[in-house]
């Protein structure tokens, strides 16, 4: 697995330091190494394969900077090659042209459509639409009633199709129900289905026909392999869709499908969901996509996700001391109530291939009781053992342990938990923590 | 194949992963038909191969080096040899995962079903029950999922379906308190209990812990149980897969897994690095949407189709 590729690059390339441009030798070493992230990563492999091609022939003959080795230069390249494949189109939903809008939504089972409708009917609510949820899912058990809870809890409107057992009567019904009541946008979540299944295929072609979507959205799983491709060509073929919504990406799957998806059906991907509740929908960012690919780590998500929960002189602040490796135990203290706020570490961690497996990281999580114990800890400790935790030898951890009414064994679960987090921040930082809170890149 | 319903099942698999087959058999054929050596081409179309079945790219280069190897030894010099290969060392591999799920007899039994969301755990429950239900099993579905809108609504149409009883609480109730009183009933009536589990994924500590409670809870009530934990499977996965079954197996310990959505064109081949590196024995494999489509995992059969005879 590549904990870090630059790292990996530059082990190879330790002894071409210094060389004044990019060969061909150079970059195809570099080259496998790229492949194997990629499709580990589970791009496609025809899609990895054209891809490798093309940034080959992009690589060789680049200058390398003074400042930067060739493993850096060329991971860059790859890097910027990523983000300018999945980005540039632009991402917005157009609605504009109708009344109601008709937002279709598309896939296989279990990618997460229904979850996404009752998402999107928020984020375009939020946006004041007027908007409707209909569900022309009348295969899988409890999938109407599914819609209508999680509408229910949004506060949007559900459309009710009282009993019809005809999706594309439920689709034609509720367009004429949206234009009589004045709803403006129509969110239609379908049936998960198989894009081999030619009989369920023609009802979504059918269900376009008569109502003629203003978007046809198709939700895939960050978690998808290699049929990705194979899936999301069907689909297009068919019903020429306008953009694609990844979902799960909460979890520590690389997406390498967001490559593949783009690369075949030429669609951005508009939308990524990033967690169950109805909030968890965001706005899909090439740069970030290309990190996490390539095993670098959703870093940009996670500094900006503490930087909502912190304001910026405490960022600052904070940044300043990790990066001179001087984070103390009152830092902690004070950074608690923070990390709460930052929606939980573990989420954070799980974003980073990798580091959610540790268990290490796992324990320095602290929930709500152990923060209150924490603090209790770190309240009990004298002002030098808090500046320097590596005094605190065992004569001092029975008087701390006495001192908040805990147990040795709590006092040094709670300096173990801090001495993982300290390492887990200056890995986070490698690179300077500064230049990823300005957006940058560790490696530009 | 000893029966209808067995022809019927690999007449099925054997479509659903035709693509790969073909694929195979064309490009060996084609390859190597009239050649004496085994080219380089071949291995790069093998590799592309069992990429493209998700076996991943780590797993590819083993086997290709592998067979590189043997063919530098002159020991690969027929055309079938190839695939042979391929086929032995991943039956190999799978066999030792081949252990059907064993229930005893007039005892009660806890089976708890767990995975990441959308891999089909109330479906695979659903099809377990009529399964169990045809031979004969007392049964009982537990709707332990409380989290997800209408996920006991959705368990119980399938329980009305199979035409078995149904323990549950409202949505939002503590998954443990239902599991708790799903106990004390499967008990009772010696039966064996089918719990659906809400959908987590494996990086959230806090849904983890909460399988570990219901776990713990369970054997408090009932030494022993749950008897079998069940992780279920997307074969349209892909690496991640691996993730999976690596940190719920951490956090929960699985006993048996089920590989769900082979009818469509993902092969699945992820399973074997998963075989390979923990050795979990796989229980089934979802074929399709109807009830029927529910499989014992036989790995020879899983090999063949994936490539073809």
């Amino acid at each position: 697995m590549f904990e870090n590729l630059t790292e990996k690059l530059d082990a190879i390339f330790k002894k071409l330091k210094g060389r004044g441009m990019l060969d061909e030798e150079t970059v195809a070493t570099a080259m496998k190494s790229i492949r194997m992230a990629l499709l580990e990563a589970d791009v496609n492999f025809r899609v990895t394969k054209e891809f490798i091609e093309d940034v080959s022939q992009r690589a060789v003959g680049r200058e390398v900077l003074d400042s930067i080795t060739p493993g850096q230069q060329i991971v860059k390249i790859v890097h910027d090659r990523l983000i300018e494949l999945m980005g540039a189109e632009s991402s917005h939903l157009n609605l504009s042209n109708r009344f109601p809008a008709p937002v279709m939504l598309v896939g296989l089972q279990g990618c997460g459509k229904t979850t996404t409708a009752a998402k999107l009917a928020r984020y375009l609510k939020n946006r004041d639409r007027r908007v409707s949820l209909v569900s022309a899912d009348v295969y899988r058990p409890a999938a109407i009633e599914q819609l209508r809870v999680l509408g229910d809890r949004t506060g949007v409107n559900v459309y009710d199709s009282h009993g019809q057992s005809d999706p594309v009567r439920i689709c034609v019904d509720a367009v004429e129900h949206g234009k009589a009541n004045g709803f403006d946008t129509l969110i239609i979540d379908t049936a998960g289905r198989l894009h081999i299944d030619d009989e369920l295929m023609d009802e979504l072609k059918r269900i376009k026909d008569a109502v003629n979507p203003a978007e046809i959205l198709f939700v895939a799983d960050a978690m998808t392999g290699q049929d990705a491709v194979s899936v999301a060509e069907k689909f297009d073929a068919l019903l020429a869709i306008d953009g694609v919504v990844l979902t799960k990406m909460d979890g520590d799957a690389r997406g390498g499908a967001a490559l593949s998806l783009k690369k075949v059906t030429g669609k951005p991907v508009k939308f990524i969901g990033m967690g169950e509740k109805s909030d968890a929908l965001e706005v899909f960012h090439p740069e970030r996509m290309a990190s996490r690919i390539l095993g670098m780590g959703d870093i940009l998500t996670l500094v900006e996700k503490a930087q909502t929960a912190m304001d910026e002189k405490t960022a600052r602040d904070l940044e300043r001391k990790i990066r001179k490796d001087s984070f103390t135990l009152n830092d902690l203290k004070k950074q608690l109530g923070q990390i709460q706020k930052m929606g939980s570490l573990q989420d954070i961690i799980g974003m980073i291939p990798g580091l959610g497996k540790i268990k290490a990281l796992k324990n320095a999580t602290p929930d709500a009781r152990e923060l209150v114990k924490t603090t209790a800890i770190i309240d009990s400790m004298t002002e030098q053992e808090r500046l320097n935790y590596k005094i605190i030898n065992g004569q001092r951890r029975k008087r701390i342990a006495r001192g908040s009414g805990t147990t040795v064994q709590d006092v040094n679960t709670v300096l173990k938990n801090y001495i993982e987090m300290r390492k887990m921040m200056k890995k986070l930082s490698k690179g300077g923590m500064k230049s990823m809170m300005r957006g940058n890149l560790p490696f530009k | 194949m000893t029966n209808n319903s067995d022809t019927h099942f690999f007449a099925r698999l054997k479509k659903g992963l035709a693509k790969t087959r073909s694929n195979v058999i064309r490009n060996l054929d084609e390859m190597i038909s009239g050649e004496k050596f085994i080219s380089k081409d071949i291995f790069e179309d093998i590799e592309a191969i069992l990429i493209g079945a998700d076996l991943g790219p780590a797993f590819a280069s083993d086997m290709i080096e592998a067979m590189k190897a043997r063919a530098k030894r002159n020991e690969l010099n027929s055309p079938d040899a190839l695939t042979k290969i391929m086929k032995e060392h991943m039956t190999t591999i799978l066999r030792t995962c081949e252990s059907p799920l064993k229930i005893p007899k007039d005892e009660p039994y806890a089976i708890m079903v767990v995975g990441v969301n959308g891999t089909g755990k109330t479906t695979t429950i659903g099809k377990m029950a009529f399964r169990f239900k045809k031979n004969g099993i007392p049964l009982l579905l537990v709707a332990a999922d409380t989290f997800r809108a209408a996920a006991i609504e959705q368990l119980g149409i399938w329980a009305e379906r199979a035409d078995v009883p149904l323990i549950k609480q409202k949505m939002g109730a503590d998954p443990s308190a239902v599991v708790f009183d799903a106990l004390h009933a499967a008990e009772a009536r010696k039966a064996v209990m089918l719990i659906d589990t809400a959908g987590r994924l494996h990086t959230k500590t806090g849904l983890m812990d909460e399988l570990k409670k219901i776990k713990r809870i369970m054997d408090r009530e009932l030494p022993g149980a749950p008897h079998e934990t069940l992780l279920v499977l997307d074969a349209t996965t892909g690496q991640n897969a691996v993730m999976q079954a690596q940190m719920f197996h951490q956090e929960i310990g699985i006993t048996g897994i089920a590989l769900t959505k082979l009818d469509g064109t993902a092969k699945g081949g992820i399973i074997i690095r998963i075989a390979q590196e923990m050795g979990i024995p796989i229980r089934y494999i979802g074929v399709g949407e109807g009830l029927d489509d529910l499989r014992r995992f036989k790995s020879e059969e899983f090999v063949e189709a994936l490539f073809g005879e």
